[in-house]
């Protein structure tokens, strides 16, 4: 098999155009399944994938074609840098073109190879399963959940000499619990850069003290309450809002952030003025890629900005709109700074500590939220929001849990949230329950949100 | 036209590596094993205002092997496709089930299935890879610029996604097949910006997207009748005018209402509270941790009243032009058809082979898939629809039964628990009918219910002239997840004091 150094060099020299990225990912992924307690479905892929960003003269400016393939080969890596160079003759002039970046330091791992995940990952976890299984069917509890450990290693060479590498680790770890013919359930998550040192026990005791308020059920109504959303929940709705936050859209008038009179909201106070929502691609534990590495061009990305550094950003500071995504073209296009999306996300509120223990002991009055589920956005004006309480939604009566309650749909604006913040604690490292399929680099606090839309009862169990 | 399989995919070693992989797992000790060789081309191109904004071509190839070996299950998989590859992939998956075997519990069994060598390809004129680049974009640009030529327009988009798969399977059995299958997706969308309030509505396209080829993006491809399989032009010609009805049209009071749905969007409604709710897997709990369970438990097949009377609801992996279409699924089961729901009551699953062995059935009803080589099969959906009435009435007549309700068309937002209770589903359009005539668009209508009283409360189902295939190609489900293009076909139907919420007062606006 080629290195990817090697077909990074190899499509290059076969370049004939003005300029040209390219971008190989070796990925590998093991995964455990279960359900019921018992292993379901399991596996170990590797793929390696080169994608070729050809930029090319046309009438009119410079195009932009781009194709991805694996299974690559050096001997057909100049076909390929053919192909992109004859689609974006096809493309025409690219809205976005610009000077590739140039004079970039190359990574010091620049020749070292691609890391590698494989079973032999879950060389610790697997038997502490196995244990858990075991204690679990003892006490008539079912066991149902995910863990994963992937790992891509990312190299980016540009015409221009960009020579960049990044390893990007990635392990999860979610359970289920459910007991009494499943009319009681429960869930926890665990997002790292390794699933290795990751403490089940600590889990099992989470999953258990959940199963364990569900002995009692409380009688709670729909409506506004007081909401007490664990760093998951949390993470799940700033994910959203986040993912909702580009130049390009609140410029064009489509965005919560678009202005009444043209224009963004950027510069306005728009939440809690304790409120600091950013992202940093050097965060500790939270590592996230620290250059542009873009395949296709959008609103949000472009393929002209390919090798530049991606710098720590303050989306929201001390409640104010700070920045939106943008590329340096949507930047020019906005009149706002350049301001490369990252790739995790965190929310700190000044002032708070404490853990979400904590946070529940100083509610009076509210309900605890385990995670949310199936949340999409109703109108993107309000930045309206739907979804799910799933697994554990409990009654806080005086600082503690007094029982469960039913799971209910909400619909709350998610800026609306943000000037409804009551109380939070330290934001730690946490797993998004939807999410965390596209996005497991969060670290959020607990957020207790006054007047949280509960809207409907779910009978979901 | 009858196309066939690619020869630049047939060039690919599939028997060499099929053999190779298969009989070193039955060396190994296997007593079940497959194999799958994958390519997946795809395409998605996006247009703003009559410029490109990006567009990319994947092109994405690997080896799958799935073994069982002791009664576990064991996968792994490649992007090489070579005989050596094929060979390492066995050894793999056979030692993985084998480290899982302390952790497993339940053996797993197959329904069996008879053996099948064939090829299959999907039903389609124009390969839309053939379509030179500079066409599609010709396409969608002419699209948007026309809808921004227009005073109610600010701003349009233009989206282009187009699939070509690939796959070659065989196992031990000696089942060996070859497919392809074509889908394509579009939709345009014309903006409305309010610059002095800072006001926007936005409505788009409700073409849904097809197992059909090219020739449905330019309104060629015509129906079983020989009409149009979708008008383009007219719906794109109309959506200004919409939109600009709809900037200016009341918001919705909450309340109960009839409801007219048209397929355009309660494709989404069956989707997601009956498609997801019958996959026996689900049912199960085998999805507890991810995509949920269902309230239709086994233990009320035959019994559930899930909807009324005037319900009924099959799944297939056989209709013309849909997009869970094909001729055999990715366990070598021949594609099928069947009821779930048969006069308002629950009387069938989708499964799969070891579903159907575990549920006790003597065969599956082949709804296995995998996403990509990458993926190990998992139960998936067929296509899910709800079947008109014969001689049933047309939209008039359903429309003009409804004396006070809101005419919903084209869907927008949806969410459901997961148990599949409790939904809510927003929509491109909502007209006012009042007298059993429509009087004008209201908006910022959300419609919200659980599923048994919602299609209970089903009391006017149309006849075919109102039926239509809608769908999705973006449904997830399993871990890894997975995505799988789906389509449902439905008539409208009129549903009797559906909850209607107003989304800008949820929102406290």
């Amino acid at each position: 098999m080629s290195m990817p150094q090697e077909i990074v060099e190899r499509a290059l020299a076969a370049s004939r155009s003005r300029a040209c990225v390219v971008l190989v990912r070796s990925t590998s992924v093991a995964n455990l399944r279960w359900a019921r307690t018992t292993l379901t479905t399991n596996g170990e892929t590797v793929a390696t994938s080169v994608s070729v960003v050809a930029m090319v003269d046309v009438p009119g400016g410079v195009a932009a074609g781009s194709i991805t393939v694996n299974e690559p080969e050096l001997p057909g890596v100049g076909d390929l840098v053919a192909r992109a160079e004859a689609l974006a003759i096809q493309d025409g002039a690219a809205e976005d073109a610009a000077d590739l970046a140039s004079g970039i330091d190359p990574s010091a791992s620049w020749t070292d190879g691609p890391v590698v995940a494989t079973s032999a990952d879950f060389a610790e976890l697997a038997p502490e399963i196995g244990e858990l299984f075991a204690a679990a069917r003892a006490e008539g509890i079912e066991h149902f959940g995910y863990a994963e450990q992937a790992v891509t290693t990312y190299y980016l060479g540009t015409s221009t000499g960009v020579r960049l590498r990044f390893v990007d680790p990635e392990g999860r770890l979610e359970l289920t619990a459910k007991s009494h013919d499943r009319t009681r359930s429960t869930w926890a998550g665990r997002a790292g850069r390794s699933l290795a040192g990751l403490d089940l026990a600590e889990v099992d005791r989470e999953l258990r003290q959940g199963l364990a308020w569900q002995a009692n059920r409380v009688e709670v109504a729909p409506g506004r309450h007081t909401a007490v959303l664990t760093p998951s929940a949390v993470s799940d709705l700033m994910i959203e809002l986040y993912w909702s936050s580009v130049a390009r859209d609140a410029a064009d008038g489509q965005s919560v952030w678009s202005s009444a009179g043209g224009g963004t909201r950027v510069g306005e106070q728009v939440g809690d003025r304790r409120v600091h929502l950013w992202s940093d691609p050097l965060m500790p534990g939270l590592e996230a890629m620290p250059f542009v590495a873009a395949t296709g061009s959008s609103g949000s990305s472009s393929v002209f900005d390919n090798g530049l550094p991606v710098e720590a950003v303050s989306w929201i500071r001390d409640g104010v709109l700070a920045n939106l995504i943008s590329t340096r073209f949507t930047a020019l296009e906005t009149g706002l700074p350049f301001r490369a999306g990252v790739d995790n996300l965190r929310l700190d509120v000044a002032g708070a500590t404490g853990s979400i223990e904590d946070v529940v002991a100083r509610t009076d009055d509210g309900l605890l939220v385990t995670c949310l589920w199936y949340n999409r956005v109703v109108d993107p004006q309000s930045l309206l929001l739907t979804g799910l309480t799933r697994d554990g939604v409990y009654a806080v009566r005086g600082g503690e849990v007094v029982g469960a309650v039913t799971n209910f749909r909400f619909n709350d604006s998610l800026v609306a949230v943000l000037s409804r913040i009551a109380d939070a604690g330290t934001s730690v490292g946490t797993l998004a329950r939807e999410m965390g399929d596209y996005f497991n680099r969060a670290a959020m606090p607990p957020l207790v949100v006054r007047d949280f839309n509960f809207s409907t009862v779910s009978l979901a169990s | 036209m009858t196309r066939a399989v690619d020869d630049e995919f047939l060039a690919l070693p599939l028997d060499a590596c099929s053999d190779a992989a298969l009989s070193r797992a039955r060396e190994l000790g296997a007593s079940h094993a497959d194999v799958r060789v994958v390519s997946i081309l795809t395409s998605n191109t996006r247009v703003r205002d009559a410029r490109l904004e990006g567009s990319v071509l994947d092109d994405d190839r690997g080896l799958a092997v799935r073994v069982v070996v002791d009664g576990c299950w064991g996968f792994a998989a490649s992007d090489r496709i070579d005989v050596g590859t094929a060979r390492q992939l066995a050894d793999r998956a056979v030692a993985l089930a084998r480290i899982s075997a302390p952790l497993s519990t339940t053996r797993v069994e197959l329904a069996p299935e008879p053996v099948h060598v064939g090829t299959w390809v999907s039903a389609y004129d124009i390969d839309p890879f053939e379509v030179p680049e500079a066409e599609r974009l010709e396409l969608l640009a002419g699209r948007t610029a026309a809808l921004v030529g227009h005073a109610a327009v600010s701003h349009s988009t233009a989206t282009l996604r187009s699939v070509k798969e690939r796959v070659h399977y065989a196992d031990l059995a000696g089942t060996r097949t070859t497919q392809q299958r074509v889908r394509l997706e579009s939709d345009v969308t014309a903006i409305a910006v309010d610059p002095t309030t800072g006001s926007f509505e936005t409505m788009a396209t409700t073409a849904p997207p097809a197992g059909r080829g090219w020739e449905y993006l330019t309104g060629a491809a015509v129906t079983v009748g020989g009409a149009r399989a979708w008008d383009w032009q007219a719906e794109l010609d109309a959506l200004p005018d919409l939109l600009h009805e709809k900037t200016l049209a009341p918001s919705v009071e909450p309340g109960r209402y009839d409801l007219v749905i048209h397929p355009t969007n309660l494709w989404l409604t069956i989707h997601e509270s009956i498609g997801h709710a019958t996959e026996l897997d689900r049912a199960l709990g085998y999805e507890a941790n991810y995509a949920g369970t269902s309230f239709a438990t086994p233990d009320v097949l035959g019994t559930l009243q899930y909807g009324s009377g005037l319900m009924n609801v099959t799944g297939d992996r056989t209709v013309q032009h849909g997009l869970s279409t094909v001729g055999w699924d990715d366990e070598g089961v021949g594609a099928q058809s069947w009821d779930i729901i048969r006069d308002g009551v629950l009387v069938g699953y989708q499964l799969d082979r070891s579903m159907a062995a575990e549920f006790g059935l003597p065969r599956s009803n082949g709804c296995a898939y995998a996403d990509s080589a990458g993926h190990t099969a998992i139960q998936r959906m067929p296509n899910v629809s709800l079947q008109p009435v014969l001689d049933g009435p047309d939209l008039d007549g359903l429309i003009g039964g409804v004396e006070d309700g809101i005419y919903i068309v084209g869907d927008k937002s949806w969410s459901i628990d997961m148990q599949r209770f409790n939904f809510q589903f927003t929509g491109q359009r909502f007209h006012r009918i009042k007298g059993g005539r429509l009087v004008g668009q209201l908006k910022d209508v959300a419609y919200q219910a659980t599923t048994t009283e919602f299609w209970g409360s089903m009391r006017a189902v149309g006849g075919e002239s109102t039926y239509l295939l809608g769908g999705a190609f973006n449904c997830g489900k399993g871990q890894p997840g997975q995505v799988a293009a789906v389509s449902h076909g439905a008539p409208v139907a009129v549903f009797e004091a559906v909850n209607v919420l107003n989304s800008a007062q949820e929102a406290g606006r």
